[in-house]
Parts: C-alpha cells; sequence; structure tokens
C-alpha cells in the first residue's frame, strides 16, 4: 500500500468521524424540534382559541353555552341550538352508521369471497375520499329533492303519530344532513372495525366453530366480544368526525336557529355555524363569539379524541402485528376530508 | 346397507340456528351493497351532471366576466388549489418524516408515546377549528393569504405524513439497521442510507394520500383565502387564491344553471383526482406490505 493511499485513507477516517460526531446528536436534535413543534401546534391551538374568544367570554360567560339567540343586530350571541344540533344529528349517524359498518366489516373479513374482498374493501374506503363539498353539493340537488319527496312523506304517514315526523317536507333538514353524515362516517367506523376483526387469532374462530357453533354463534360468541373495545373507539372516532363535520351541515342543514322536535325541521351545527359565518362577522364581538364556538367544538373532539385513545390502550400491550394493524386502521380514519 | 338410526337432514332448534346465521349473512351482504350502490350513486349522479360541462376551455380558460360569468373555465381554481396544496405539502412533508424518525427510530418510549398521541389528537382536531385558529393567529392582523390556507392544511397533513412514515419505518427489517450498524456505520448515516431509502415507497404513497386529503378540503380555507379573484389564475402565495372546493362551494347555491353546471363539473374534476390518488397510493402501500412483509 503506498502511502498517499493510506494518508487519504486516514483523511478520509477523520472527517468522516467528524461529521459522524456532529451528525447523531444533529440528527437526534433535529428530529427531536419536530416533534416538540407537532406537540407545541396542540397547544398553540388550544391558547389561539382561548385568547380569541375572550372578549366574548368576558361578555356572555358560561351563560353562551345555554343561551338559544344568536342575533348580530342586536350583539347577542349564544350556543345552546347550535349544540343541540351538533349532538342530534352527530348521535342519530352514528345510531344509524354503527350496525351498518360492523355489518359491512363482518361481510368483508368472515363471508366474502377472497377475491372481492379486497376490491370491495376498497371501494367502501373510497367513500370516506369523497371530499365532503361534493357530498354536500350532491346532498343538496340529489338526496335533498329525494329526502322531501319519497322519504319524509312516507315517514310522515307511517310515523307521523310521534312528534319527530311531523311538520313540512323540507329537502333541507335534519334527516338530509343525518343521512350525509352517516355517508361520512360508516366507511370510518367499518375499516376500523375491519382491522379489529382481521386480529382475532383464527384459533378462536376455529374452536367455536368446531364446537359446533353457527357462523353467526361464532361472531356473536368470539368476534364481537374480541373487538368490542376496538368498537367502541372506532365508534368514537366517527362521532368525532360527525361532530367536526362542516361544511356538508353548512350546505344541507338549513341554518336555523332554535330546537325542534321535528326530523324534517332546519338544523344548524357549531361547526357549520363557525364555516357559514366566513364573510359575515360584522363585530369583534361576533368574530369572538365565533372562536368561542370553536373552542367548544375543540374541547369536544378532546375529549372524545383521548376517550377513543384510552379504550385503545389496552390492545397497545397485544403484539406488534395487531398493533401495527390498528395504526393501520386509524390512518385510513383520517383520510377523509371536509 | 341399512337406513341410519337417525335423520342427517337438519331439524328443530339446530335448524332454527342455521336459519338466523344465514339471515345475518345476508343482512351483512345487504349491508355492504349498501355502502357500494351508494358509492355508485354518488360517482354516477356528479359524473353525469359534470361531465358534459368539460371541455379544453373549462380546463385552460379562466373565468368570464361581465354580464356572462357562465362562460369560460376554472383555471384559476385549479392553479389556486396547486398552490395551496403545493405549499401544505412542501412544510408538511419534510416534518413528517423527521417527526416519524423520531418516533420510531430515535426516541424513549415514553416520549414517543406523548409524540403519537399529540399525532393521533391533532388528526382528530375538526378542520374548521384548525381553520379557526391560524385565522387568530395570523389573518386576523395580516389579512387573507394562501399562504395561511397552506398553513392551515400542513397541519391537516403532518399527522398522516408522520403517522404513514412511523408505519413503513416499522415495517423496515431490524437486520438492515443491524447490519448497517455492525458495520461501524454511524446512526445517522444509518437512517438516511440504508432505513429511509427502503421506506422510501411507503413515504411517497403516505403523502400522496395526504395530497388527495388536503385537496378535497374547504372548511379550513373559507376564513383564510376566500376572496380570491377569479378573472386571472394568480399564483402568488401572498394574495388570497381560488381553490376547486371553493369554487364548487360558491357556486352550489347559486340560482344560475350555468354556474350550477360549472359547480358540478369543477366537483367532478375533482373528484376524479381524489379518488385515483388515493386508489393508486392505496395500491401502491399494499404492495408496499407485502414486498416488506408487513
Amino acid at each position: 500500500m503506498d502511502s498517499s493511499h493510506a494518508d487519504k485513507k486516514a483523511v478520509l477516517q477523520r472527517t468522516r468521524g467528524r461529521l459522524d460526531r456532529i451528525g447523531d446528536p444533529a440528527l437526534k436534535a433535529v428530529t427531536f424540534a419536530a416533534a416538540a413543534l407537532a406537540v407545541t401546534v396542540l397547544g398553540l391551538i388550544s391558547y389561539e382559541l382561548i385568547r380569541g374568544s375572550r372578549l366574548a367570554f368576558h361578555r356572555f360567560g358560561l351563560g353562551f353555552v345555554t343561551s338559544q339567540t344568536w342575533d348580530a343586530i342586536h350583539n347577542q350571541f349564544g350556543a345552546l341550538s347550535l349544540i343541540a344540533g351538533t349532538a342530534v344529528t352527530a348521535v342519530l349517524a352514528i345510531v344509524i352508521a354503527t350496525p351498518l359498518a360492523v355489518a359491512i366489516a363482518l361481510f368483508l373479513t368472515e363471508l366474502a369471497p377472497k377475491p372481492v374482498r379486497a376490491l370491495l374493501g376498497a371501494l367502501v374506503e373510497m367513500l370516506a375520499a369523497i371530499p365532503s363539498v361534493i357530498l354536500g353539493l350532491w346532498g343538496i340537488l340529489v338526496l335533498g329533492p329525494f329526502v322531501q319527496n319519497q322519504l319524509e312523506p312516507f315517514l310522515g304517514s307511517t310515523l307521523g303519530f310521534l312528534p319527530f315526523f311531523r311538520g313540512p317536507h323540507s329537502p333541507t333538514g335534519v334527516l338530509t344532513v343525518v343521512l350525509v353524515l352517516t355517508i361520512m362516517v360508516v366507511p370510518i367506523v367499518a375499516s376500523v372495525t375491519r382491522e379489529l376483526f382481521a386480529t382475532v387469532p383464527p384459533e378462536l374462530r376455529e374452536g367455536a366453530l368446531a364446537l359446533g357453533a353457527t357462523r353467526w354463534e361464532m361472531v356473536r360468541g368470539v368476534l364481537l366480544p374480541a373487538a368490542r373495545p376496538g368498537i367502541l373507539a372506532a365508534v368514537a372516532l366517527g362521532f368525532g368526525r360527525a361532530v367536526g363535520e362542516a361544511m356538508a351541515v353548512l350546505m344541507v342543514g338549513g341554518a336555523t336557529i332554535g330546537i325542534h322536535l321535528s326530523l324534517f325541521a332546519h338544523t344548524d351545527t357549531l361547526a357549520a355555524r363557525i364555516a357559514g359565518q366566513y364573510n359575515g362577522a360584522s363585530t369583534n364581538l361576533q368574530t369572538s363569539s365565533l372562536v368561542y364556538l370553536a373552542t367548544i367544538l375543540l374541547v369536544i373532539s378532546l375529549a372524545v379524541n383521548i376517550g377513543a385513545q384510552l379504550l385503545i390502550r389496552p390492545i397497545d400491550r397485544r403484539p406488534r402485528r395487531q398493533r401495527i394493524a390498528l395504526d393501520r386502521a386509524l390512518e385510513t380514519q383520517g383520510m377523509s376530508a371536509d | 346397507m341399512t337406513e341410519p338410526a337417525f335423520s342427517l337432514r337438519t331439524s328443530g332448534r339446530l335448524r332454527r340456528r342455521q336459519v338466523v346465521s344465514r339471515l345475518m349473512g345476508a343482512l351483512a351482504f345487504g349491508a355492504a351493497l349498501l355502502a357500494v350502490a351508494v358509492l355508485a350513486i354518488v360517482v354516477i349522479s356528479v359524473a353525469s351532471r359534470g361531465a358534459s360541462a368539460l371541455s379544453v376551455d373549462f380546463f385552460t380558460k379562466n373565468q368570464a366576466q361581465g354580464f356572462n360569468p357562465s362562460g369560460g373555465g376554472i383555471l384559476f381554481a385549479i392553479v389556486g388549489s396547486a398552490v395551496i396544496v403545493g405549499i401544505a405539502t412542501v412544510i408538511a412533508l419534510p416534518l413528517g418524516v423527521l417527526v416519524a424518525i423520531y418516533i420510531s427510530e430515535l426516541a424513549p418510549p415514553r416520549l414517543a408515546r406523548v409524540a403519537r398521541l399529540a399525532l393521533d389528537i391533532t388528526n382528530g382536531i375538526p378542520t374548521i377549528v384548525i381553520g379557526i385558529f391560524v385565522f387568530t393567529m395570523l389573518v386576523a392582523a395580516h389579512g387573507e393569504s394562501a399562504l395561511a390556507a397552506s398553513l392551515a392544511l400542513a397541519i391537516i397533513m403532518l399527522p398522516l405524513i408522520a403517522r404513514a412514515t412511523e408505519e413503513v419505518l416499522l415495517l423496515v427489517p431490524p437486520a438492515q439497521r443491524e447490519a448497517s450498524l455492525a458495520l461501524g456505520v454511524s446512526r445517522w448515516r444509518t437512517t438516511f442510507s440504508v432505513v429511509v431509502p427502503s421506506a422510501m415507497g411507503g413515504v411517497l404513497t403516505g403523502t400522496t394520500l395526504a395530497i388527495a386529503r388536503a385537496a378535497g378540503e374547504t372548511a379550513p380555507l373559507l376564513f383564510l383565502t376566500s376572496l380570491g379573484t377569479t378573472s386571472y389564475a394568480d399564483m402568488n402565495p401572498l394574495h388570497p387564491l381560488q381553490s376547486m372546493t371553493l369554487f364548487i362551494f360558491t357556486n352550489s347555491d347559486l340560482a344560475d344553471p350555468a354556474l350550477q353546471a360549472k359547480a358540478w363539473a369543477t366537483a367532478f374534476t375533482l373528484m376524479c383526482f381524489v379518488l385515483v390518488t388515493s386508489l393508486a397510493a392505496k395500491l401502491a402501500m399494499a404492495r408496499y406490505r407485502k414486498k416488506l412483509g408487513g
């Protein structure tokens, strides 16, 4: 080996050593900073919303939550009817969506022939990928008229003795909003539930079937109990999605004030009210009231999401494979646009 | 051979159990069929109303001005969407990858859990709330801009990219890392020359999914960039810019049928983009997982 080559090698080793000495701590510092930023954003969002809603909070206090008025002319604002609208639409949507989604997940994991599974699963997930502004447009111009001319007269004539199914028929109302929200929530709950079913060990299934259980008895006795905490978490995530949906509700809800019993009446939610006032806030107090609404919405979504995480937590102790499957499912639940 | 002593036909209680089982299977099939039918109805009704208004002009011209705003096309909205989502991607992609490297490669388990929880919670925040956040932080004082909208979309994209990247980093076989480290290669070189390259496919598909998601967002844009012009294709991110989603929203409740037709055509264009990119990314992701043996 000639000396120049050895020199070069030594130089190379020295510079590499120096770079590596800086490189490792630098990588650690930069990635840590990025992660810290991601965590900070969460705090910053809370701080900014509280700061922005201070004016309205000083004026109305906690009474904001129990007041039904939304009167820009007299500068009186309250959130009660919006909270009620949010609760009614989101709860009804999740009540309709959950059995549908679990049934879809069961079909996809237990019944569908293998080649169809991937395709059907992808199609159901496509439903979640449709932007909500497009579902809103479809809701106004296609679903709305159907609800007004077919569904509401039918419900009125069969269930009209209940106060929920009375009143003038309209294309934009609670019923249309609930149906649009259901369409958005079903694929989220279905894809998470499907991943959960897939992680149930095959021995449990086979054991039940070998003991003579029918397929449905196996599902009810083995699959559903094994997946229950996960399904609850999926339902919570779907509920959070329905609560936070702004565009579709704004477009098909018919923006109103007041609490109505009838499902045919117009409605409005926290998210939709904020979105609807994007160019209409004339005073600082009104803007601040909108930020107040956003703060309430943030609190609700934090509670729902942290609740869902707590439900998922026990699964974190399960083997890595199952955890990855669940992670994957949770990622897809974030893939639909508002 | 004599007759068996008992009947092999199911009867009584067993028969009822089997009927219930079949009935439940049929209901599950019905639910799946319903979901696919709804997807088909939405896609077909958007396509049948939107496809007829498509033309070369629709993609290459801007809104005609004056008394006949129904003429022209939506170039301004396509360009605006591209600028807003492009800048958001430039912010969110490197940050997301760095966060994922920290969580999966470097962080102590406790800090990794905190960061992962923060990402999941951010992912669950309603997008309108993120819009209001950027509004009170920037727009209330400095006015609307596409940049503000990009920031909001970046906050929405960050958890998606970070979690997708983290997932593929976990799939990279530990043996690859160990082999590199055993050769005396330092941690950061291992990360950038061994781990990240073999996870690249997953990072790109995760990013594509996040882009498809961001392109369909409307709610966070309302407060941040709603005043964009429709008369020319503005590209300055310091101006408020139009986007395809905002254009669909503002035209959806106009009485003019020509403008409604444009909203449908824009919806059709956007839907094709979103569905095709997210389907392609999902297929690529599935293949990639199989390759890495996830």
